[in-house]
């Protein structure tokens, strides 16, 4: 199993602030690593560092092979990274429609594509001429993901995709989110739902102050409960 | 809807509005006689492209640029100093045109690939920058743009007031030069509004909106910020030039008052957020409003305060005394803001529907 995403000793400063403190990761291809820790242990500052939106202070990051460290964020995304921001992240003045034309770049949508992100999310057919900012929360995150998916991308880097939704909603994304692994996407997940985290991960990283603390299997530590409660303050059943 | 680009109005009363707009200015030379309404429905026709050219910066990309009267300006001078220095023929109304676009696009190439790439006030600030600097150059340079004075020139024989096309004894009414420019004036500034509807409803105009929303959204789908917002600036600098260079021919004169001033500069902000950002259509909207109340509400008012006065109430003819039209046109644009926040635009389509069938949920 080869590792698409590696990052060695990355550094983030953000103003006076030292968030990321020599982060040392890697995500295999095919497979799905959660990215879990709490709030503020650095977590969607690693994204933002790795889609370039935060430039490293220091270290490496290689994507399939190529150094990314010291790209431009379109760059990164040309070279086949897919980003849902956190918090529904849509153009909310742009159409349903027009977000997905937006996400496929330089081409016409695909509608093989189409279809199956239909499949997952029905909404999105039904409201395809409505204004993005119209749509409720569960349908904006859907189409937050539907716009990461409708191109073929290497990595996935999506950030608490279930964050603030209603349990039912939760559900079907991550159904979503397991079909989309199934289809043999490689994908870095970052989740402060620990039943979403136990449902889709393979492998886990735990961060705590800018730096990781534990990475081994998903099934390892959701069985581990005295693990969890080490390194989250919680557990799986008190989630439950 | 192919020549509006697939964007209609998207509301009865926006559409009633702008038909009767462009019917009035379609036929001023015939329905209202006397230079005063040309001139008026001539900067009308100017200041809607002009207003337009803004809003693909300003309603389109969020950028707020304080050169446009610089562009503005360059078309003007271009247009002046070409046929103030090669005589009134068309050759020289070419080189006008042909040296003025280049170097207006290049001037917003250069301010867009320095500025653009940071934060939006370090692009507001570097444009106010240039666009003073720009504003001492013209007036330092009297030998070339006239100074303060600015240039006067003649037109090429066709478009002269008195250069007689159609008889008054054919149809009832005469058609000459004049006439001529006043109609080479809406027809191109008709189609520069209809070209950036276009622009702003084509792909790329979309990714401009993202770029308004969220540029580092529409930086992680691989869109290179930088270059749609250059790209953008250019458009825009080369509509207002060309605005620029329709003024100079209408006026027959270009100077740092009609095309450089500062205060044109918050004619435009004014105009674009009266008719409404974002929509194209606003613009023609605003123009019309501002440059109407900025040419009748002084006469206008004389009439209402004579007739108050008549009446015998007490204090109106005081306030509509038209020595305060400012104060009242400040009012005016006071309560269009306020009350129509999204402008008048936003306000027709409102009342008009563009319900969005998503808005339930």
């Amino acid at each position: 199993m080869t590792d698409l995403l590696k990052l060695s000793g990355v550094h983030t400063h953000i103003g006076r602030y030292h968030i990321l403190q020599g982060i040392d990761l890697a995500v295999p291809q095919g497979q799905t690593t959660m990215l879990l820790g709490r709030n503020g242990a650095g977590k969607t500052t690693t994204l933002r560092t790795i889609m370039g939106l935060w430039q490293a202070s220091s270290g490496e990051i290689s994507l399939a092979g190529q150094r990314i460290e010291s790209r431009a964020t379109p760059d990164i995304a040309r070279l086949g990274v897919g980003y849902v921001p956190e918090s529904m992240a849509v153009f909310s003045d742009l159409t349903v429609k027009e977000n997905l034309v937006l996400a496929a770049r330089d081409g016409p949508l695909d509608d093989t594509q189409l279809e199956w992100i239909f499949g997952f999310f029905p909404a999105l057919r039904r409201f395809w001429l409505s204004r993005a900012g119209s749509l409720s929360g569960g349908q904006k995150q859907m189409l937050s993901i539907a716009r990461a998916i409708i191109e073929p991308r290497k990595l996935l880097l999506i950030d608490e995709p279930t964050k603030g939704l209603a349990p039912a909603i939760v559900m079907a994304l991550i159904e979503c989110l397991k079909e989309i692994k199934r289809k043999g996407a490689t994908i870095l997940l970052v989740e402060q739902n620990f039943f979403a985290a136990r449902e889709l991960g393979d492998h886990v990283l735990v961060m705590d102050n800018g730096t990781i603390v534990h990475r081994g299997e998903m099934a390892a530590l959701a069985s581990d409960v005295p693990l969890q409660e080490r390194l989250l303050g919680l557990s799986l059943e008190a989630h439950q | 809807m192919m020549i509006l680009s697939g964007d209609p109005p998207r509301s009865r009363a926006l559409t009633l509005v702008l038909v009767v707009i462009i019917l009035a200015l379609a036929a001023t030379p015939f329905l209202f006689p006397g230079a005063k309404a040309l001139n008026v429905a001539a900067k009308i026709c100017v200041f809607a492209a002009l207003v337009a050219s803004y809003d693909l910066l300003l309603g389109y990309t969020g950028s707020v640029s304080f050169a446009h009267t610089m562009f503005y300006g360059i078309g003007s001078y271009a247009v002046a100093i070409a046929l103030y220095g090669m005589g009134p023929n068309w050759a020289a109304v070419a080189t006008g045109i042909v040296v003025g676009l280049p170097l207006a696009a290049l001037l917003a190439l250069a301010i867009g690939l320095f500025s653009l790439r940071v934060a939006a006030i370090f692009f507001a600030m570097i444009t106010l920058a240039v666009a003073s600097a720009f504003q001492v150059l013209a007036s330092q340079l009297s030998w070339l743009t006239g100074g303060e004075d600015g240039r006067s020139f003649q037109l090429p024989e066709l478009l002269r007031p008195g250069t007689v096309l159609v008889s008054k004894s054919l149809f009832g009414f005469e058609i000459n030069g004049r006439t001529l420019t006043y109609y080479l004036v809406f027809a191109v500034s008709a189609l520069m509004i209809l070209g950036l509807l276009r622009v702003v409803n084509s792909p790329f105009g979309r990714v401009l909106q993202a770029i308004r929303e969220n540029r580092f959204r529409a930086e992680a789908l691989g869109f290179r910020t930088v270059f749609h917002l250059t790209y953008a600036n250019c458009l825009a600098a080369l509509v207002a030039a060309s605005a620029g260079m329709l003024n100079a021919l209408w006026l027959r004169y270009a100077g740092p008052d009609t095309s450089l001033s500062f205060s044109i500069m918050l004619d435009i902000l004014l105009m674009v957020v009266i008719g409404g950002m974002g929509t194209i259509y606003g613009a023609i909207i605003g123009a019309t409003i501002f440059i109407l109340a900025q040419n009748y509400l002084q006469s206008l008012m004389g009439v209402a305060s004579k007739a108050a006065a008549e009446a015998g109430l007490p204090l109106l003819p005081g306030l509509l005394h038209p020595d305060r039209w400012l104060l009242w046109l400040g009012l005016l644009f006071i309560a269009s803001v306020y009350f129509f926040p999204t402008g008048v635009v936003g306000r027709l389509r409102n009342v008009g529907g563009d319900k969005s069938p998503g808005a339930s949920h």
